[in-house]
């Protein structure tokens, strides 16, 4: 399991060039039925988050829109761009067309079950 | 290890992650009382307009229940925690990538002079924690009628 890396990151560095995009935190998980992606996009809202898989790729994007009232000036800024943007590669076995998602206080969870064929089985052994 | 930024575009941002790091591992390169003031979790927008302050902070995935928004002689502390979502160690599970922070947090910040500690609202939105305090009333601008 751990010598081929089923969510890789090589098209991040082109789309993160085309506009400045933050970068979200997450966690990937593996287990025998699938994987399971957790994105912290803090201040997105439901409306704002975009979701693509197109072939292999699938691309996370969420814009923040936050309450600000008039005249508001900024003393202190941290985050410092209002669009969030993450490629990923996904790998073969993962089926792409069965990706269920969720979106709850900023935090997504993505869940991406494996092709059938590539769930684990176990092998009988038959004794002779 | 290596250090992903939150905020790839922001170099302060990304030195102060390092720096984080290497205070965990033994060093202390930090001089500031209340440690770093960029960085860490979770990130923090301050904004301000004549009439009131406002605090953002990113906090995804908290339950409500669990944060603690306090304002204390013009000190304003937001602490709470986060569940991690890893399986055990002992789960058939295999975890790639861990970049999202867990456990308990707790960030302060030292508010200008003229709030009111008496008219402060804190919400909690998409994963943000926004807490707007107003400034008091005497030091609000006003516009002087000219005879």
């Amino acid at each position: 399991m751990s010598d081929n890396t089923h969510l890789r990151q090589p098209a991040q560095t082109e789309a993160t060039r085309a506009t400045e995009a933050l970068l979200p935190p997450v966690d990937v998980i593996e287990d025998g039925a699938g994987i399971t992606l957790y994105a912290d996009l803090p201040g997105v809202s439901r409306d704002r988050l975009h979701l693509h898989v197109e072939a292999d790729t699938l691309t996370i994007e969420g814009e923040i829109a936050l309450p600000a009232p008039e005249g508001l000036e900024s003393i202190h800024s941290e985050v410092g761009l209002s669009v969030y943007r993450r490629v990923f590669t996904l790998s073969k076995e993962l089926d792409a067309d069965r990706v269920a998602a969720e979106f709850n206080q900023g935090v997504l969870t993505l869940r991406i079950p494996k092709v059938e064929h590539a769930q684990p089985r176990r092998i009988p052994i038959q004794v002779g | 290890m290596f250090y992903r930024s939150l905020f790839p575009r922001d170099v302060f941002a990304e030195l102060d992650r390092i720096q984080r790091g290497l205070q965990q591992g033994g060093g202390d390169l930090s001089p500031s009382i209340r440690g770093s003031a960029r960085g860490g979790y979770p990130a923090m927008n301050v904004g301000s307009t004549a009439r009131s302050v406002e605090i953002y902070a990113f906090a995804p995935g908290i339950d409500p229940t669990s944060l603690d928004v306090q304002l204390e002689k013009g000190v304003l502390t937001i602490a709470g925690e986060r569940a991690s979502v890893l399986p055990p160690k002992d789960a058939p599970a295999t975890v790639h990538i861990d970049e999202r922070f867990s456990g308990r947090f707790r960030r302060v910040v030292t508010l200008p002079d003229d709030v009111d500690p008496n008219a402060v609202e804190a919400r909690y939105t998409d994963g943000v924690v926004h807490v707007s305090v107003q400034r008091k009333a005497a030091s609000q601008p006003r516009r002087i009628p000219v005879q």
